[in-house]
């Protein structure tokens, strides 16, 4: 019922039985038990991982923390973070991408954009405890792949050093969970392609390239670099798989962050992670304005 | 060669299937992993079946007992996180779908935020708030299922959202109103009939994201699935991996009725 379109409800004479009047003062009433559990559960958290960033350990102001991110490990950290979230986000958007594209022209509710889109939606939430258990049984020392590599082509992968457990060992399970997610995030705006687009293309003479070149690709390019940069941002914010196959060190950002929470014994350490947390957030908000830039600029095209 | 696919919008049924196979294959390598190694009888070499029955044997109940017990603990947070969906999300929603049209875009706006702020900066403020939220409630483990509310929250949201669209809500509920139907009974005989597809899409989300996370838990010192597989994991790599292989099949069926979900209301409903 909104006000606007209802002019009856709203004079509330004093004839009107009470259930029937706009509830005034009572319909804010109903927005306090989210606004309070968002305030208690995000707002308070958030302010708190940024603050703790700024004071010492008996509370005192201090810029110490966030200087503390310009160490050379911490930004170690943070350019590997980078690197790993930038290269699955490409590569997954680009495989992502090919799937999108092979789906084109099956029924939306058949069977087969029903499976893919459920295994996708699965395997986006696959990141995580169990991913690094597939990879273990994969590439690991004793991993299925890798065993058959060594044993029928002779082809040792750990030949130059276990890799496996460090950053680049992360690259194949990111990308594991990357695809799925650019096959979910970038189904609409292919099927947003009108097909009158194409048909307009053919009676002018375009051919199958032109088509792609002067059409689709332009009107795709907001969309397919906004899911690019929502990958880079889901890689980056990533920490459970990281933390599953990389028991030791602090390699990347979450794990960095993982290392000064655990440690907060070690005198001036825990307010390091809220540094730490300030320095993720502002790529995440660079990152996800970005996105939603994108999104508004895609969504001329989606009507 | 169909019309679509001569002018181009379309890939050939060839290029379809040799890029859905490519990719479908490649991605089952890791799970064809999974499956064999949950047959090796050590880590290398020889197959049995015995890791598989002796999960499930009564006689090993009491070794799996703290896991058995973390799987309960993962199912006792979907719940109250799809409680609080359903309490605290779903009526605000509806609210302000109703009664606030201009606060919609402010609300979407909070629900999108978790994305930005991830679990692991998250955890960092979340752990002065549970110091207090312990002295309140308790240190049982449902309690986590507050900060899962939130994590949930952008996934639940879409779900509900996309109900709330495709449905006429505001002149629904007016015809009822109308009618003389009072709120209470527009919200439950007229309103969530209509979105029950939404609320059952959220309800299922939330739960296949809380069997998966790992983050809070573990930077909280609590015990939910994943914690305890990657405890497990270190004494008996086997029951870890065979119980990943399990939870993925359930959030598979989980999402699989999502989209079949999707797809009977989208047969039944009508354009407008």
């Amino acid at each position: 019922m909104t006000v606007a379109t209802a002019p009856v409800l709203t004079t509330g004479d004093a004839g009107t039985p009470s259930r029937r009047r706009p509830l005034g003062l009572v319909k804010y009433l109903g927005l306090t038990p989210f606004a309070a559990y968002v305030l208690i559960f995000l707002a308070i958290p958030t302010t708190l991982a940024v603050l703790t960033g700024f004071v010492t350990e008996d509370g005192q102001f201090t810029w110490d923390n966030v200087l503390g991110l310009f160490q050379p490990n911490v930004l170690a950290a943070f350019g590997a973070s980078f690197w790993v979230s930038a290269i699955t986000a490409v590569i997954g958007a680009v495989i992502g991408a090919l799937v999108c594209y092979a789906m084109l022209g099956t029924r939306a509710e058949g069977a087969l954009r029903t499976m893919v889109n459920s295994a996708s939606s699965v395997l986006a939430q696959f990141g995580g405890v169990m991913l690094a258990f597939a990879f273990i049984a994969t590439i690991g020392v004793q991993g299925l792949v890798t065993t058959i590599l060594k044993n029928q082509f002779g082809v040792d992968i750990f030949a130059n050093g276990l890799w496996f457990y460090q950053v680049p060992g992360l690259l194949l399970p990111y990308v594991y969970f990357q695809v799925p997610l650019m096959v979910i995030t970038f189904m609409p705006a292919l099927e947003g392609l009108k097909p009158q687009w194409a048909e307009a293309n053919a009676t002018l003479g375009g051919t199958r390239l032109i088509y792609w070149r002067r059409i689709a690709i332009p009107v795709l390019a907001p969309s397919f670099l906004g899911s690019l940069l929502l990958l880079f941002a889901n890689a980056f914010s990533s920490y459970a798989t990281a933390a599953a196959l990389i028991s030791q060190g602090s390699q990347i950002v979450p794990l960095q962050i993982r290392g000064a929470l655990v440690s907060e014994t070690v005198l001036g350490r825990e307010n390091m992670a809220g540094a730490l947390a300030l320095g993720m957030i502002v790529v995440m908000v660079v990152v996800m304005t970005g996105y939603s830039a994108l999104q508004t600029r895609a969504s001329r095209w989606q009507r | 060669m169909s019309n679509a696919t001569r002018i181009g919008t379309e890939p050939s049924k060839t290029a379809r299937w040799i890029i859905l196979v490519i990719v479908g294959l490649v991605f089952a390598i890791p799970i064809i992993s999974m499956i064999e190694f949950t047959f090796r009888v050590g880590p290398a070499g020889g197959y049995t079946v015995d890791h598989w029955t002796a999960l499930f044997d009564p006689a090993n109940a009491r070794n799996y007992r703290d896991l058995f017990q973390s799987i309960g603990n993962s199912f006792i947070l979907a719940a109250v996180t799809v409680a609080i969906v359903l309490v605290v999300l779903l009526p605000t929603m509806i609210l302000v779908h109703l009664q606030f049209p201009r606060l919609r875009r402010v609300l979407e706006f909070i629900c999108i935020v978790p994305i930005t702020v991830p679990a692991i900066v998250l955890v960092v403020g979340l752990a002065p708030v549970y110091s207090v939220v312990v002295k309140v409630f308790g240190g049982s483990i449902w309690t986590l299922a507050f900060a899962y509310g939130i994590t949930v929250l952008p996934y639940a949201y879409r779900s509900i959202q996309a109900n709330l669209d495709a449905v006429p809500v505001v002149t629904l509920s007016e015809a009822a109103r109308s009618l003389g139907a009072g709120w209470l009974s527009v919200l439950g005989r007229v309103l969530l009939p209509n979105l029950r597809r939404g609320v059952l899409a959220a309800a299922f989300i939330s739960v296949a994201v809380v069997l998966g996370e790992f983050t809070i838990a573990s930077l909280l010192n609590r015990r939910n699935l994943q914690t305890a597989l990657l405890q497990v994991s270190q004494s008996d790599p086997w029951v870890a991996v065979i119980l990943a292989l399990l939870s993925l099949l359930f959030a598979f069926v989980l999402l699989l009725l999502i989209g079949r979900l999707g797809s009977l209301g989208r047969g039944k409903e009508t354009t407008p």
